[in-house]
């Protein structure tokens, strides 16, 4: 045979109970650039790289705030994540608006799980061709998902998706012990630092191409709950960029022999 | 498979010349591919148990559940693809609240078993759906003593017309599992998944027909079986989720709940003992030794 | 001799005069329950330092006729709320279902963010508010007990037009004449709810009772009494008036057997 039958749609299983639609759908989340979320025991945090078609182009959003409690990243086609993120501020709302509540984390996510199983069993559908990072806070804590074209979603300690985002995990997976236990300020800085593990040799972080969103539980003594979600753009970032550099200076080396050793 | 290649298999709900329906095959091939998950129907309720194989050590650890509550008396837990299950499970949800909409009590689990049989058949009969892609394993507890009907508001007559049927014998466990095809039997001990062959031959040794296993020994047996089952793809770290329904006086009151830490944690402790003791008859070891390692 | 279906079974209009069709009305707006059937009275509740009081009796009228004396207005929301109704009781039925299948929902995820009492109260008072919109009331007036999302005892109430009102001591039905009066007298304005005990609302709520079976024709010395505390609910159901006194009935005049 030269060349596939079973890859047509995403209603047809390959002999070994493939459906190759979906995985070619996975494919695409890892043509966007990469974004980063952890957590630690107060808060969510979500970290991307944005990219500009060209040199005069605006950089195209990466980080979509959907509530005061809740944020999701987005790798792969921006306009499916567009239609998925419309859709959670939706049922965001009608929760505030019917009980009063935050939506819990796992509600919103399982929902739009849902949606996306739904396109791949049906005809004339298509997955989904982008992959999510939701962080957020609710009654329960601060929470990171990961959703995946295919409808799975996981909940993560950190997590990191789109182009070149295995350097991420890699540095994720190695401090991992250090982010529940760590401020709010050095889960962003872990947070930059694993997304710049994903750079491409010629590239940096700046002003212009970094995001960085927060949301957790309020401090001791601040008025409600929890912190509004906040996002970091632009000259926002400038203190962020250099807290990194200051950490990397002092802090790498030190890192770096601890896990090693 | 002699017939792949021939065009018979490229869409659903078309049968080969010899009488296949290829689709619903495949999808049998994606539930093969899945975690081990079983089902022990008990004397006094049922377990569910499943393997989870840790695909990262950035999964957040106790997350992610994979067996679900149904109203509150059911617990289903699927092998295959994971949103698929995740869409059964939101339809048995749904079967469950109508039920309840139109008789004002629980579903039985023999009722909710045959809905859903229903509708994943139904996935196979059109050419613009795909089957389901997993196996499902259904257990509940049924009540067996007469429940007040939704939205009641007072006793009514003791006896007599209206009244209630002094010491009559109803419900009890019930155990189901629902194949792509919507195909579904009712089952003592269900297994599917990657470790369901290891794993029925172990729950064939439970001598499950007589009735004597008491919940609390189905749920060390439904650990050490998905360790068993596990044996395999050893190289694999997994976790062990279990969850139980027991009878109105036992632990759970009839509800669907996790299996309480403690308790799994002394199941698995006595499976991995299990499975130790298993590998040093044969190669002749001390058993003292690895016991206590373990503790 | 007139075939028309409206004039089936209808007198001969030749014999007995023309017959007033308007009572065949078969165009004109939609209608629907428009009063109450077999009602529940009042619904009282307090509250106190570390939780709330929630108290009714069990009877449900009909009319004026005492139908059914066991009725449980006090339904509880998982360990979490109470919810006192109230007005008609099969739209209590209704709502108490509505409530049972919210709570078996909240329950499919295992951590945490389960519903408050007051979570509860915005959605049941936006569910009077839809249906009073179109114009298919439930006719009830109910009190939510319970907890806030601070962990703040939360009291307050939601009618059938969807209107909301929250304070200290509550009181529905008759309960809103009889019973806030003496809640008033007993808690005044100045004294807060840190300062009062749960043995003092417990004994308020119950002298409440009595003044109502006293002068509510509609009431019963049968009733239910929910204290809802970190600690969960103690919901007693079938509990009997104590330390009756009918003595001031011999000075009303055209009670009972007394004709001048």
């Amino acid at each position: 045979m030269f060349r596939n039958n079973y890859d047509n749609d995403a209603v047809t299983f390959s002999p070994q109970g493939r459906i190759f639609q979906v995985e070619y759908a996975q494919e695409a989340v890892k043509q966007g650039s990469v974004v980063v979320g952890l957590v630690n025991k107060t808060h969510a945090v979500l970290v991307g790289l944005k990219r500009n078609a060209e040199e005069l182009s605006s950089y195209q959003k990466k980080i979509i705030e959907i509530d005061s409690h809740m944020a999701i990243a987005i790798a792969g086609l921006a306009s499916d994540a567009r239609v998925l993120s419309n859709f959670m501020k939706q049922q965001s709302l009608g929760s505030k608006m019917t009980y009063g509540r935050p939506i819990p984390l796992d509600r919103i996510v399982s929902q739009i799980g849902d949606r996306a199983q739904t396109n791949t069993q049906h005809y004339g559908k298509r997955p989904y061709g982008v992959g999510l990072l939701v962080a957020g806070v609710d009654e329960a804590g601060p929470h990171l998902f990961e959703f995946q074209p295919s409808g799975l979603t996981h909940e993560m300690v950190a997590c990191a998706i789109g182009a070149r985002s295995q350097m991420a995990r890699t540095y994720l997976e190695r401090n991992l012990d250090k982010f529940h236990d760590c401020s709010r300020d050095e889960l962003i800085n872990h947070g930059l630092r694993a997304l710049k593990e994903s750079l491409s040799q010629d590239k940096e972080l700046t002003v212009d191409n970094t995001s960085v969103g927060v949301a957790g539980l309020a401090g001791e003594g601040t008025k409600g709950r929890f912190e509004s979600f906040k996002l970091y753009e632009g000259q926002e970032t400038v203190p962020l960029l250099e807290a990194l550099e200051r950490s990397e200076q002092s802090g790498t080396a030190e890192d770096e022999t601890m896990e090693d050793s | 498979m002699t017939s792949i290649g021939t065009g018979y298999d490229l869409s659903n709900s078309v049968f080969s010349p010899d009488g296949r329906n290829f689709q619903v095959e495949y999808a049998v091939k994606a539930v093969e591919n899945g975690g081990t998950a079983i089902g022990i129907r008990c004397k006094d309720g049922v377990v569910l148990a499943v393997e989870k194989i840790i695909t990262s050590k950035l999964l957040k650890p106790g997350a992610n559940k994979r067996i679900a509550t149904v109203d509150r008396h059911v617990g289903i837990v699927s092998a295959g693809l994971v949103p698929d299950g995740r869409h059964f499970v939101s339809r048995a949800r749904d079967e469950a609240s109508s039920w309840r909409g139109t008789y004002k009590g629980p579903i039985p689990t023999s009722a909710l078993a045959n809905r859903l049989g229903g509708y994943v058949q139904a996935y196979t009969l059109y050419s613009s759906v795909r089957p389901f892609g997993v196996t499902s394993i259904v257990g509940g507890w049924d009540s067996e003593a007469d429940l007040p009907v939704d939205g009641q508001v007072g006793s009514g007559p003791e006896s007599g017309a209206g009244g209630k049927v002094k010491d009559a014998q109803a419900g009890g466990p019930g155990l189901y599992m629902i194949e792509p095809s919507g195909l579904y039997w009712g089952y003592y001990g269900a297994a599917t998944g990657k470790g369901r062959q290891a794993a029925k031959a172990e729950l064939e040794k439970l001598d499950l027909t007589s009735g004597n296993l008491s919940l609390a020994d189905g749920v060390k047996e439904a650990a050490r079986i998905i360790y068993v089952a596990h044996e395999d793809s050893k190289d694999k770290e997994f976790e062990l989720e279990m969850s139980w329904i027991s009878s109105l006086d036992g632990p759970t009151k009839g509800r669907h709940e996790e299996v309480p830490k403690d308790i799994r944690e002394e199941a698995e402790k006595f499976a991995r003992r299990v499975l130790e003791g298993e590998d040093e008859d044969e190669e002749d070891k001390g058993q003292a030794e690895g016991e206590q390692m373990e503790e | 001799m007139n075939h028309f279906p409206e004039a089936w079974g209808r007198p001969r209009d030749d014999v007995y005069g023309a017959y007033n069709s308007s009572y065949l009305q078969t165009s004109g707006p939609k209608t629907h329950t428009s009063s109450p059937a077999v009602t529940g009275t009042s619904v009282i509740g307090v509250k106190f330092n570390g939780g709330v009081v929630l108290a009714t009796d069990n009877l449900a009228s009909y009319g004026s006729l005492a139908r059914f004396t066991d009725v449980k207005r006090l339904r509880s929301f998982g360990d979490k709320a109470v919810v006192g109704f109230g007005g008609d009781v099969s739209d209590m039925q209704y709502i108490d279902r509505l409530l049972e299948s919210i709570d078996i929902r909240e329950n499919y995820s295992t951590h945490g963010n389960m519903l408050n009492a007051k979570n509860l109260h915005t959605y049941l008072a936006k569910v009077f508010y839809k249906r009073r919109s179109e114009f298919n009331p439930l006719w009830n007036h109910v009190l939510v007990a319970g907890f806030d999302g601070e962990g703040e005892p939360f009291l307050s109430s939601a009618d059938l037009l969807g209107t909301t009102f929250s304070a200290p001591h509550l009181a529905t039905g008759f309960g809103a004449h009889l019973a806030v009066p003496i809640l008033r007298r007993v808690f005044p304005d100045e004294k807060p709810i840190e300062e009062i005990s749960r043995d003092q609302a417990v004994a308020a709520l119950k002298d409440c009772l009595k003044v109502l079976f006293y002068r509510d024709a509609r009431s019963l010395d049968k009733y239910s009494i929910a204290v809802i505390t970190k600690e969960g609910i103690d919901l007693k159901e079938n509990e009997q008036l104590e330390g009756q006194s009918w003595a001031f009935a011999e000075r009303i005049k055209g009670y009972g057997a007394q004709t001048n």
